[in-house]
């Protein structure tokens, strides 16, 4: 059992990283862990538990800026932010309950692991929405990157590369995020019974529209009918989501243009608010489509014209999203869980990248949970892993093996 | 007054050999020798500073960037990169022993793929030539700073460059997929490509707005959106700079994103008007112009509801753009202010700090205060949506004394941004006009690290020195670890 540190300020943090740095002790960071299953395994002298350094410390709606302490629950941020009418434009996944977990993390954690929901086509990702941190470094050292302004050049973004590092370049201790208007109203326009490919080119239609579609997402018939909303899982065949929201007029006229337009190509349906807040969040969330608690769980991105190609050539469970490409796979976990097929397709598809997101221990041990990048980028981002955490105390073995 | 790196003499004793040898990379007319043709090159649009670079190279294929890099790295030469040249930071300063390469011949637009909403282009067409090739189909490429006729996407990468619409749909940074882009040591890399989100590190999101430091980009893959069924733009006048500020905090406050939220103060106005004529009121301390774009019906609606929010605000005068020459009209005042104000001044100087929207009326005060204290003339016009500000000192570089004075002014415009919660600048960039100040927003411990980041990089520090940091440190300096002394391992923490 190893030791747990659990810092209460930014000096303390500082303190904790310093004194591992200088024995070289490795740390094992996390915030609430809910998504520890998610990476390579870290074996590590301690942990690193960030989750007592919390509380929003600025949040004035008029600015769309709000900064709080990283182990900030999620959950507490979304409350917050919805009682004033707003919301993370990322729409960061709940990925708890793929592991167990009712846990939905801290907005340290959802910024760390750099993870969209189906927002992201229109919005962007964690990193987009991510201004400013105070973080230490693998040095045990404080640095400050990026501002709390939602404009800013001055100097590298260093937030991009904290975004996705997964606690192995720093530990967060403050995040300033950049925050939305919630739209008051949303539509999803169904369209039922296609193929992945008929979807993905539907899904590209609606895209490029001039309808503003904030979610593009394709369940098979083995998901849809897992769904809780009832028009989706009675309909005993594949559904087409497209999620408009806006004004109330705005997204109830959108929507039903957009169906007018795809109206030949299958038979339309749509949701009001209620229920396509439901569908978008089991869509979000992906435990609620994909349930079965021994498959692996695979997220793969690729261009998006790809997902139809990508689920053919992989026998799996899936869902896709992002209009085609986001792709979530449940496949078995016996020998190397799908991961040759998967990355052998990626390269077909021309470029993008899988990670093995839930598996078990061993498995996540013996393959790339992350995708293996070609020689010169691993050489680089190994270089700046030397920058940041010169000792490799932080999450040691995390993204790759041997870093 | 601004050091530069002091040059290599043993760089400058040996510039025959060097030409010949890039000669032999760049074969013809790539490689700029004679004097008079380098002068084209000696500064970006910050023209203020100006330094004949040692050679110029124009590349036309990736192998031969890779192959100059891989040599002036081997050779210790510093290089500069440079897109179009209209920087406003001084970002492409030349180096007097450096090599400057110049990235105009990569003006090709590679492929246009609408079914997954993006293009691919080199580094050298510009950023309006990107929009151009897909405005046919209904599309466009979202950040549109000023200079998107001139300016390359190269540079807008380097600068991480924004425009009016970038407070709806984002700067550089959050519009590019991809890209290919040389190492100071030759080697080639891809980051991204038409997919979303990287993989590992993000490398692909620190390049973008590196200005140059990190490394020279040779293709690029940018997302391209769907235009606006509809944008209508509202022109409002206030009594005061406070009522219209507050206006802009009420229409975000009561959840509104326009697509563009611009203000100008009165000497900007009356400049404006004077120049192009957009039928602007001059009786009024600040006008807002609102756009608002998307579908017709959610357009209409949100119109409305800007008029009510302006009117509660003070508004005295309130104008709907009927159509879209109207709306372009609006729009020329606030695209024309630079040089408008050129014509009422002989120089001017831009700023470029970004502060919290709520601090505008206190900083547009403090900013007539400073104007009277170094007794210099200033029109103010800001990306209001966003916090933006681009006050131009007006000033004439003929007397010594005002050249003074204008930067004076600036640094301390800018100083005050950071002390409100704001930042040095907002889309223009450090470059050199804003190195030595990066002390007042950054301490010594976050430049460090930033300047470590620039190890893993470019450890000899070929590329683009002088810009950005105040304090160049060698890399084996920055990589000491400091233990510090005595300190017990994890003093009182709570342990479980």
């Amino acid at each position: 059992m190893s030791d747990t540190l659990r810092p209460r300020s930014l000096d303390e943090l500082r303190d904790t990283v310093a004194a591992a740095a200088a024995d070289a002790a490795t740390l094992e960071v996390m915030g609430s862990g809910s998504k520890r299953g998610f990476g390579r395994p870290v074996q590590a002298a301690r942990v690193l538990d960030l989750s007592g350094l919390t509380g929003v410390r600025s949040y004035e709606p008029a600015e769309l800026v709000l900064t709080a302490a990283a182990g900030t629950p999620l959950a507490e941020i979304e409350a917050l932010l919805a009682e004033k009418g707003q919301m993370l434009g990322f729409e960061p996944p709940h990925l708890g309950a793929l592991y167990g977990t009712a846990d939905a993390g801290t907005l340290g954690g959802a910024i760390a692991s750099n993870l969209a929901g189906p927002r992201r086509i229109k919005l962007g990702a964690a990193r987009d929405h991510f201004l400013g941190a105070v973080s230490v470094s693998g040095r045990g050292e404080i640095f400050k990157s990026g501002g709390k302004v939602v404009k800013n050049v001055t100097g590298y973004d260093l937030c991009k590369l904290l975004a996705g590092s997964f606690g192995t370049l720093a530990a967060l201790e403050e995040v300033t995020v950049k925050v939305l208007p919630a739209p008051a109203k949303q539509r999803t326009a169904l369209l039922f019974g296609l193929e992945p490919a008929e979807a993905v080119s539907v899904m590209a239609q609606a895209l490029n529209s001039p309808h503003e579609v904030s979610g593009a997402a394709y369940l098979p018939p083995a998901a849809a009918v897992r769904s809780s909303v009832d028009y989706i899982r009675r309909a005993g065949t594949s559904v087409v989501a497209l999620r408009l929201e806006g004004t109330p007029r705005s997204s109830e006229t959108r929507c039903k243009a957009l169906c007018g337009q795809l109206s030949h190509l299958a038979a339309v349906e749509e949701l009001h608010t209620m229920n396509s807040t439901k569908l978008w969040r089991e869509i979000r969330d992906v435990a609620p489509l994909l349930p079965d608690a021994s498959k692996a769980i695979w997220r793969v991105s690729v261009p998006p014209s790809a997902g139809a190609a990508v689920v053919a050539a992989v026998p799996a469970g899936f869902i896709l999203d992002w209009g085609g490409g986001l792709i979530w796979l449940a496949t078995d976990p016996a020998g190397d869980a799908g991961a040759a097929a998967i990355r052998a397709s990626i390269r077909a598809a021309g470029g993008g990248h899988a990670t093995l997101v839930r598996a078990p221990l061993p498995l996540r041990a013996a393959i790339p949970v992350f995708e293996p990048p070609e020689a010169a980028l691993a050489a680089l981002s190994a270089r700046v892993k030397e920058q940041f955490d010169p000792r490799r105390i932080l999450n040691p073995g995390r993204m790759y093996a041997g870093s | 007054m601004l050091t530069m790196p002091a040059p290599d003499e043993s760089v400058l004793a040996r510039r025959a050999e060097i030409v010949a040898a890039l000669r032999a990379i760049v074969p013809g007319e790539g490689v700029i020798d004679a004097e008079e043709e380098r002068r084209a090159y000696e500064c970006d649009g910050l023209s203020a500073y100006r330094q004949l670079p040692m050679v110029v190279v124009l590349p036309s294929t990736v192998e031969q960037v890779s192959a100059v890099l891989r040599y002036c790295h081997r050779q210790k030469i510093r290089v500069v990169p440079r897109g179009a040249g209209t920087g406003l930071s001084g970002g492409a300063l030349p180096l007097a022993d450096g090599v400057l390469l110049g990235m105009g011949k990569f003006n090709r637009i590679l492929e246009v793929d609408y079914a997954n909403r993006c293009v691919v282009t080199q580094p050298g067409v510009t950023n309006l030539g990107i929009t151009n090739a897909v405005s046919a189909d209904g599309f466009y490429y979202a950040p549109d700073p000023s200079s998107q006729i001139a300016c390359s996407i190269g540079g807008n990468i380097a600068e991480n460059s924004g425009g009016v619409h970038c407070l709806k749909y984002g700067l550089t940074t959050n519009n590019v997929l991809g890209v290919q882009l040389v190492l100071i040591d030759g080697t080639v890399i891809r980051l991204g490509g038409k997919h979303l989100d990287a993989g590992g590190y993000d490398m692909l999101g620190v390049i973008t707005g590196s200005e140059g430091l990190l490394g020279v980009v040779t293709e690029v893959t940018v997302r391209i959106l769907r235009k606006p069924a509809t944008a209508r733009a509202l022109l409002l006048g206030f009594p005061t700079l406070e009522a219209g500020g507050d206006c802009v905090a009420a229409i975000i406050a009561a959840g509104i994103i326009p697509g563009g939220m611009e203000m100008m103060d009165k000497p900007a106005i009356h400049a404006a008007e004077a120049f192009v004529h957009a039928d602007y009121p001059l009786d009024v301390e600040s006008l807002l112009i609102v756009e608002l774009d998307g579908p017709a019906i959610e357009v209409d609606e949100l119109i409305a509801a800007v008029k009510e929010i302006a009117t509660q605000c003070g508004a005295v005068y309130s104008r709907l753009s009927n159509s879209e020459e109207e709306r372009a009209r609006f729009w020329a005042g606030r695209k024309a202010a630079f040089p408008a104000v050129g014509r009422i001044s002989p120089d001017y100087m831009c700023m470029d700090g970004t502060i919290p929207r709520k601090q505008l009326p206190f900083v547009l005060g403090r900013i007539g205060e400073l104007a009277t204290k170094h007794k210099l003339r200033v029109a103010n016009v800001f990306h209001a949506g966003d916090g933006n500000l681009h006050p131009l000192i007006l000033f004439d570089a003929n007397k010594p004394e005002e050249l003074a004075a204008a930067e004076a002014f600036g640094a301390d415009i800018l100083r005050l941004c950071v002390e409100v919660g704001g930042v040095l600048t907002g889309e223009h960039g450090v470059g050199i006009e804003k190195r030595d100040l990066m002390g007042a927003m950054f301490s010594e411990d976050d430049l460090a690290q930033q300047q470590r980041l620039k190890c893993a990089f470019d450890p000899d520090g070929l590329l683009n020195p002088g810009k950005v940091f105040p304090v160049l440190h060698r890399c084996a300096e920055l990589g000491r670890m400091v233990v510090r002394g005595g300190a017990v391992p994890f003093p009182n923490l709570p342990r479980f």
